[in-house]
């Protein structure tokens, strides 16, 4: 944990978990109490009831005792000392029961709102934060880190607090019976407590080469496998299990001697807690015999030892274990601490409806040149706009900027809707309002239907079908005996890149929003079906304002105004007519398009 | 108890693991003496304390303390020893184990078909060969040497309170047909919750790989909201059902602590009678009645642990029984070698011939023809070239070619002799296979390069480096040919590796090259280099060339189209051109595309 930020952030999550990890403390107060009553009872019985000794117990308690008749009438019927057992124990298993589900409420609410705060803010950190981020790396911190930091907050900090108050209780109640013993009883533990702290923190190096070798024997595995194709053209089997086989072996080793190391660290602390427990046996029973402990607190003695040992042997693991997750929580922090995209304070929902405008933009990737120079012309709403233009000359930066997926700097010109620049314009109500395929589109682990209609709130099957139809997918999704409720991804079909791609545009028409932007998504499907496609598209043509990415002059033609990028910079600019003779580049992909015939030979 | 348990590992699946345990079975064997000494010990450290109240309290005689202080040490000293054995061995069997079995794993996996690979991912298989074999592995030693402490104890346990006192013995005893009861209630359904926990945590990883990996499409289409309300539902009903869990798992504990107590009132009420004179059995019989409850608890974590191997087992069997769909005959195994043992001094020179003879094929996993009755001779030193779209089938023949699948009907002859009359790694020693996505080995360029031809002269490796115009990517790097390529060749851009695929098949001199759109994923200046040196190297060869690009199969003597997985036509470049079908509409859409793209640059 390194600073405070980071702990106001646990804070943060611990939010409504707070009550159920007071009760939890509180039940683990009374369950380590009631455990303290236990051998009282026994003691009781033996000392008092049995043996007609005389006990210093609270006043409280002797009054009772008295009000039943006496510890000699407690001696004749000894069902009731059972009884008081009995009962004691139904208070044990209550406040037990109590302590184990508040402590998972507190436990499951706590990492509740740490996942959904944190997957609510990876879904509303900016795009390029995306782009730099290795999406396993973010699970990886979304998953195990969560988990550690879960472990930490609701077992590690819980189970301290409960170890510290059974040694301290059991250590009063010791005390409070014969001071002596209960300073011969502690004599081993600080090198008990010592010694554990000191061998799990060494061991840590220890665990992390072996992860280590693990991680290089999962690489290789992995390698093998998805060089499959490899190994067996080469004939590379025998090389590659003589490979693996090594550090198989090698992981093996590294294993087996980690575990001597701590085979022998369990057996040492046994040999230690194991004497400490026999100096408690013998020098109580002189101390019996000496008359100044009584043979039922000598019996309680031991008892109350007995839960001493465990925590103690625990309590150095402990401590080792809270710097690990420290690493955890910072690397959650990490994430969370990113800042994510905010909208200005006064962005309104504009109507999306109206002309676009690049106006004067210009725009740089972080750390990296400038990409998109003085960019400016203005699309009449309800028109259809073509871009032509090569790999980096911008086109597809020129979206992402329409789209606010990256952001364009004050002072680097403006980007209007309807006249309204796009910066006060609400983030998510821009994105709803234009329809944009990613070259490479996402298809959620859900059946088709549901892919289609994500975004709208009530899906219309009637609408994902026509647009599945305008699409040209709908063919492809009768082929599959689910059809429409086929699941797609992991758990179900997997689609080629033009089905992909054909399901994303149907996600998008389905949607029929104003502004519709087509980057070069219709490339990896074929020319019937683009055409197919554009077709169907062109029927809503008029309605919305179209963009077109394409390098097909059959695509871009219908368009009502063709821009030509090169290099950042609009080149070219005009309608299908005046370009194809305009002498520039458009011409001539034109008429290399066009002039085929006499290429060929 | 002991015998249910065998029967329930039985059904568990242990019995198909058996068989893999050989080698460590004597392991095992000592790992059960010594958990059970170690558990002999727990027995009697009680007994000490009984021998303390009796004879130095009792009689108040410590003339034997020397005696019962060393006796004490020993058992301390036995138990460390034994436990240290035990642990041990534990460690040494489950990483034994789990290294027997993923190199059993391993192996298999490099016999098995293609088939196999298409049909499973790498994520699965991945899973099956690293954690399924660790589960079993935790299995067979830390499962089995626990089960062995805890019940070993409970047995011990019962017959020392027995030889102690058989009366009070049976009244504690009474209350085990109670807690059967109570534990067949329980069983069911704490394993059922443990499983429904399980599923849900499955389900939330799930989610958040999508909300991660489809960050980019979320924030396009403004779905944010959508995706992370059903993530909270997820995380809410993994709130609900951890919470459910933990009160049933609560109550299971509660009930047997409560029996455990029931145990401990009976010792008090119908044993109190001889504490005055027994004390020492008295307090021994409170010991065991609250240690025998443990096992009893512990048995449903363990039955609902098998639930979840069992399935391990089962998967890892079951990868190991697949049996591949190409599989060298006896003969050819006793003549060729395997893939271990290769005989090279029975292989015969491989010439270069290839003929299709009347092949049929259908895939394994697929379910529609893709070959009949077809028949071709590609004769030695000449250049066949298949194109196609992108997932037309094009692999198919060179799949054929290379025996990665064999016909279903009909023959592929190599050198006129039917393919299945050598071995496998006979025929892939022999070809050289440039993939279209490259995959190197972790390790130097040297040495990947060396696969193709481990005897290669430094002189050679140049020859092959020059032949592909690879020598500036050598230059470039830092140690040169000893230069680290990372896991999979990461460390080397998609070109560069390719390059280096291709010198490496070069190396290995082959009679028969097979290029697999080896230029569709590299970038414009590798694809020039490649296309450069197409012509020298593929010359004295028999080369198999699959192309998305046309401009590059020109030169061939023979192409095929395919289309949809079928061949549709075959011929020489210009006879293609003149039929105007198929191939002269890829072939002028591509042209057109290139000079697109020729201009735009």
């Amino acid at each position: 944990m390194k600073n405070k930020q980071t702990i106001s952030l646990l804070w943060r999550f611990l939010k409504g978990a707070k009550r159920y990890f007071l009760i939890t403390i509180l039940a683990a107060g009374i369950t380590a109490l009631a455990d303290m009553l236990q051998p009282q009872i026994i003691r009781a019985a033996i000392d008092c009831a049995l043996g007609g000794k005389e006990a210093d117990f609270p006043a409280f308690v002797m009054n009772a005792v008295d009000r039943i008749g006496g510890f000699a009438y407690l001696g004749q019927h000894l069902w009731i000392m059972a009884l008081a057992v009995l009962i004691v124990a139904l208070v044990q298993v209550v406040s037990q029961y109590t302590f184990r589900v508040f402590n998972t409420k507190a436990s499951e609410t706590l990492v509740k709102t740490m996942r959904d705060q944190l997957f609510s803010h990876i879904q509303h950190l900016p795009f390029s934060w995306h782009m730099k981020n290795r999406t396993g790396d973010i699970i990886q911190r979304c998953t195990s880190d969560i988990d550690t930091t879960k472990n930490f907050l609701s077992e590690q900090l819980t189970s301290v607090f409960r170890i510290a108050l059974l040694l301290i209780l059991s250590v009063a109640f010791m005390c409070s019976m014969h001071p002596l013993l209960t300073l011969i009883a502690m004599l081993p533990t600080p090198v008990i407590i010592l010694y554990s702290f000191r061998f799990h923190k060494k061991i840590h190096d220890g665990f992390e080469k072996c992860d280590e070798s693990e991680g290089k024997l999962s690489a290789m595995a992995q390698e093998n496998l998805t060089g499959v194709r490899v190994v067996r053209a080469f004939g590379r089997e025998r090389a590659e299990i003589e490979k693996f086989e090594k550090q198989n072996n090698d992981y093996t080793t590294l294993w087996e001697k980690m575990g001597k190391t701590l085979s022998r660290f369990w057996s040492i602390s046994d040999i230690l807690s194991g004497v400490q427990v026999m100096l408690v046996v013998i020098f109580g029973a002189v101390y019996c015999v000496r008359g100044s402990l009584l043979e039922g607190e000598y019996i309680s003695f031991i008892s109350y030892n007995a839960m001493m040992v465990w925590p103690i042997r625990q309590l150095g693991r402990m401590i080792s274990e809270l710097s690990k997750a420290g690493v955890s929580i910072d690397r959650v922090a990490y994430i969370m601490n990113s800042p994510v995209e905010q909208d200005a304070p006064d962005a309104i929902d504009a109507p999306m409806d109206g002309d676009i405008c690049f106006d004067h933009v210009s725009f740089a990737y972080e750390n990296s040149p400038e990409i998109l120079h003085d960019i400016h012309f203005t699309m009449k709403a309800g028109t259809t706009l073509g871009i032509l233009g090569g790999t980096g000359s911008g086109k597809s930066t020129l979206m992402l900027l329409l789209d606010k997926l990256y952001p364009l700097e004050e002072g680097c010109g403006r980007i209007t809707i309807g006249g309204t620049d796009i910066r006060k314009i609400r983030t998510g109500h821009l994105r709803q309002n234009i329809g944009m395929v990613l070259q490479e589109p996402y298809l959620f682990s859900r059946t088709i239907a549901e892919n289609i209609g994500i975004t709208s709130p009530e899906p219309d099957m009637e609408a994902i079908r026509a647009a599945a139809q305008a699409a040209a997918l709908d063919e492809s999704i009768n082929s599959f005996t689910a059809g429409y409720d086929t699941m797609v991804g992991e758990r179900g079909v997997t689609l080629s890149g033009g089905q992909k791609q054909r399901a994303a545009i149907a996600r998008m028409l389905v949607n029929d929003t104003p502004i519709m932007i087509f980057d070069d998504s219709l490339s990896a499907v074929d020319t019937e079906t683009d055409a197919k496609i554009r077709q169907a598209i062109e029927k809503r043509f008029g309605k919305a304002s179209v963009i077109l990415i394409s390098h097909r002059i059959t695509t871009l033609s219908a368009a009502d105004k063709i821009i030509v990028l090169d290099r950042g910079r609009i080149v070219e600019e005009g309608t299908h007519d005046t370009l194809k003779s305009a002498g520039g580049i458009y011409q001539k992909i034109y008429e290399a398009q066009s002039g085929i015939q006499e290429v060929c030979p | 108890m002991a015998d249910q348990t065998t029967k329930h590992l039985k059904f568990f699946g242990i019995g198909r693991i058996i068989p893999y345990l050989s080698k460590v079975n004597k392991l095992i064997f000592l790992m059960v003496f010594f958990g059970l000494t170690g558990s002999l010990t727990d027995i009697i450290l009680p007994l000490f304390q009984r021998y303390a109240l009796d004879h130095f309290v009792g009689q108040g005689a410590f003339d034997t303390i020397a005696i019962f202080t060393v006796f004490y040490l020993m058992t301390i000293l036995i138990a460390a020893v034994s436990n240290y054995i035990s642990c041990a061995l534990a460690i040494i069997i489950e990483m034994r184990t789990n290294r027997e079995l993923r190199q059993l794993g391993f192996n298999h996996l490099q016999t098995l078909s293609f088939s196999y690979f298409n049909q499973n991912s790498v994520g699965y298989i991945h899973a099956r060969l690293m954690s399924d074999t660790s589960r079993i592995g935790s299995l067979v030693s830390w499962t089995l040497v626990d089960c062995v402490w805890r019940f070993s104890y409970l047995i011990g346990a019962i017959v020392v309170m027995i030889v102690l006192n058989a009366k009070l013995a049976a009244m504690v005893l009474s209350i085990l047909p109670l807690l059967t009861v109570l534990y067949a209630i329980f069983q069911k359904r704490l394993i059922t919750v443990n499983r429904q926990v399980r599923e849900i945590n499955a389900q939330i990883t799930g989610n958040y790989n999508e909300g991660i990996t489809g960050a980019k499409t979320i924030k396009s289409l403004g779905i944010e909201e959508k995706i992370q309300s059903r993530f909270t539902e997820e995380t809410q009903n993994m709130r609900k059902k951890s919470i459910q869990a933990s009160r049933l798992r609560g109550l299971f504990a509660g009930t047997m602590n409560l029996a455990s107590s029931v145990a401990l009132a009976i010792v008090l009420w119908k044993g109190g009678y001889i504490a005055t004179e027994e004390l020492g059995t008295f307090s021994v019989f409170m010991s065991y009645a609250q240690g025998m409850m443990e096992p009893l608890r512990w048995l449903v974590d363990i039955i609902s642990d098998l639930i979840t191997t069992q399935v391990n087992i089962e998967r890892f069997t079951n990868l190991l029984a697949v049996k591949s769909d190409v599989e060298d005959s006896p003969e050819v195994v006793e003549k060729y070698g395997d893939i271990l043992n290769p005989k090279k001094e029975n292989w015969e020179e491989l010439r270069g011939d290839i003929e299709f003879k009347d092949v049929t094929f259908q895939y394994p996993d697929g379910d529609e023809t893709v070959l009949e009755h077809f028949s071709l001779k590609v004769p030695f030193g000449s250049h066949l070239a298949i194109v196609g779209e992108t997932g037309a089938g094009k692999s198919t023949l060179v799949n054929l070619v290379c025996r990665f699948y064999e016909p279903t009907q009909g023959r592929v002859l190599i050198d006129g002799r039917d393919a299945r009359e050598r071995s496998q790694l006979w025929l892939h020693s022999a070809i050289g296979y440039v993939l279209q996505t490259p995959h190197l080995f972790s390790g130097t360029v040297r040495e990947n390069l060396l696969m193709g031809n481990p005897d290669a002269s430094e002189d050679q490796i140049w020859q092959a480096i020059h032949a592909v115009s690879a020598d500036d990517v050598i230059a470039h790097l830092e140690k040169g040919l000893d230069t680290d390529v990372g896991e999979g060749g990461d460390l080397l851009s998609t070109g560069e590796k390719q390059l280096i695929s291709f010198a490496r098949a070069i190396l290995a001199d082959p009679k028969i090259l097979i290029l697999d759109e080896a230029t569709a994923s590299v970038d414009t200046l590798t694809e020039a280099k490649i296309q450069a040196a197409l012509e020298g190297v593929t010359a004295g060869r028999t080369s198999l060339m699959i192309a998305h690009r046309l401009s590059t199969v020109r030169n061939a003597d023979i192409i095929l189209v395919v289309k949809n997985g079928r061949i549709v036509e075959q011929g020489s470049h210009s006879e293609l051109l003149k039929l105007q079908g198929y191939y002269y509409e890829l072939y002028t859409r591509q042209y057109e595309e290139e000079a697109t793209a020729k201009i735009l640059a």
